[in-house]
């Protein structure tokens, strides 16, 4: 309170009733305006009282007149109900204006086959401008909102290196059930020598031409022979099994070793230790009851169209 | 009709008044609370938290995650869309205090559970800007660090189980619970066995993917991939559980 002007203290009227003898109390009633706003507010709450849910009696509640929804259950049979939100959203879900709106849309892609849908680049504005939402929501966090990945943990979607296939039936497998990413560790089974003729052999797959060529040599030999047994996966050319989600080590494209971002011939050798000896485990989630059937089939075409699909 | 003064200069009067208000609003605010059971959607496969998952839990709450993650998927079309099927009543049955929240600075994390895999989460916590470049969230580094104390995880469980958690610490209680969950849910809620299930849990999947060590992040991550997958939505018909409002 701001200190009470002393010469206007007569103009406001006391409420009359004194304590302990002389203390008193000043009448300030509230404006008008708000107390004719209070009353409305009470006016309000019984309106809202009749129309919608609101008190509770015995073990049920008044549900409110005048004020029912009527959706289709999964019966396909109409439900009429009081109001509630539960009930609006199923209503909103079916017969909502954005809803039917998008629907149109998504119906046309569930009876697209998905190669029509890919040539087709009116459907295709659909898929880029729906994909885009879904993919940030569910794939970005780890393949990053522009799905090129995060070297070494996550892999690029956006270039033509594929682990586990790029085919539009690979993409929309591996969406579908999700894929477990293993390379054993090799730090127990590679001396430091070997592990070093192998690391030589694997940076010069990619064309790189620094490497001792003697050692190169004896790491093909680890490569492809049973002492190291790494074209069990990554095949005897190194171009990688899609099976079995191992990397194609003959491009220049680098999913796991950080060799790009390795200035030295040194520093891209201990890059690729690094994986040698640590190995790999990797998972991607299976978003098959996650994502409904037409969403993974946006989600394919988006993830085929980005750039690399075969 | 009574004056106001006559009720401010007369103690006992005034009391008796104040009791019946507050009588009133006592009434409007309690007395739901003995229906309540009746608007808990009747869904399989909830059950309360095991010892892992609990201390996991007990992290969440320390690390004041809900200040900026709710746990509370709204009934709207945009939220469905978004995060998956809205929370039911069932669902956050056995939490005390639950998790709803009341703000998302980040995002909604009820049905996060299985979205994402361990190593992701592992990851994120740890440094989210590693994964999530425009993320705004603190780095987690010590849950890794620190060991997971879980001494008292029995103590903690009796602790839910007096505000009617159903873990069981009799024979009695155990076969209740057998009854009600199945055999391998009843004895993840056994209290007498709380350690041993905790550390065989931590070992069976691993979740700080570091073998040797059982972390904080270990409960941590075993909590979050948990969340709200619970319950089988494909087995109910929406309108079911538009009944119960």
């Amino acid at each position: 309170m701001s200190k009470a002007d002393p010469s206007k203290k007569s103009a406001v009227q006391t409420t009359g009733h004194a304590w302990d003898g002389d203390i008193q109390e000043y009448n300030n009633p509230v404006p008008r305006w708000w107390i004719w706003t209070f009353y409305a507010t009470v006016l309000f709450s019984v309106v809202y009282w009749i129309i919608f849910p609101a008190w509770p009696v015995g073990k049920s509640y008044t549900k409110g007149l005048f004020n029912t929804i009527t959706f289709q259950n999964s019966q396909g049979e109409e439900v009429t109900t009081h109001w509630n939100t539960r009930s609006r959203l199923i209503k909103n879900m079916q017969s909502g204006k954005e809803a039917l709106k998008q629907k149109a849309y998504l119906d046309q892609i569930a009876a697209t086959p998905i190669e029509a849908i890919i040539a087709d680049p009116e459907k295709m504005a659909f898929v880029r401008s729906m994909s885009k939402v879904l993919f940030a929501d569910n794939c970005a966090a780890c393949h990053g909102s522009g799905a090129s990945g995060v070297m070494g943990l996550y892999p690029n979607l956006v270039d033509d290196a594929w682990l586990w296939g790029g085919t539009i039936d690979d993409i929309s497998a591996t969406i579908r059930h999700g894929q477990k990413g293993y390379m054993p560790a090799f730090a127990e089974t590679f001396t430091d020598h070997q592990l070093d003729a192998v690391a030589e052999y694997v940076v010069s797959l990619s064309g790189d031409t620094e490497g001792d060529a003697a050692k190169v040599a004896v790491g093909e030999q680890i490569f492809k022979g049973q002492a190291g047994g790494c074209h069990y996966c990554h095949t005897q050319e190194g171009t990688g099994l899609k099976s079995q989600g191992a990397a194609n080590l003959t491009d220049q494209i680098w999913t796991v070793a950080n060799v790009p971002d390795a200035h030295t011939h040194e520093a891209k050798l201990n890059a690729v230790k690094r994986v040698i000896t640590k190995g790999i485990q990797r998972e991607m989630p299976a978003w098959e009851g996650r994502l409904s059937d037409t969403e993974i089939k946006l989600l394919t075409a988006y993830i085929y169209q980005l750039g690399g699909g075969q | 009709m009574i004056k106001h003064e006559s009720i401010e200069t007369n103690v006992g009067l005034l009391i008796i008044l104040s009791l019946v208000a507050m009588g009133i609003g006592g009434l409007v605010e309690i007395v739901p609370l003995f229906y309540i059971n009746d608007t808990i959607e009747k869904v399989e496969g909830v059950r309360p938290y095991t010892p892992l998952e609990l201390r996991g839990r007990d992290i969440y709450i320390r690390e004041g995650c809900y200040t900026c993650h709710s746990q509370m998927v709204r009934p709207f079309r945009d939220e469905d869309l978004r995060y998956g099927h809205y929370s039911l009543a069932a669902e956050s049955q056995y939490d005390h205090p639950f998790q709803w929240g009341s703000k998302r600075t980040g995002p909604d994390l009820a049905r996060v559970g299985k979205k994402y895999s361990n190593e992701w989460h592992v990851q994120h916590l740890i440094a989210p800007r590693s994964v999530v470049p425009e993320s705004i969230m603190p780095n987690y580094p010590w849950l890794l660090e620190n060991e997971l104390h879980y001494a008292d995880i029995t103590e903690r469980m009796r602790a839910l189980k007096k505000t009617g958690v159903p873990y069981a610490e009799s024979p009695a209680e155990h076969a209740a619970n057998v009854e009600k969950f199945g055999e391998a849910v009843a004895n993840q809620l056994n209290i007498n066995d709380a350690e041993k299930n905790l550390l065989r849990a931590a070992e069976a999947d691993n979740f700080d993917g570091n073998p040797a060590r059982l972390s904080e992040m270990d409960a941590m991550v075993a909590y979050l991939q948990m969340l709200g997958t619970l319950v089988d939505f494909n087995q109910y018909d929406e309108g079911y559980f538009a009944e119960f409002r």
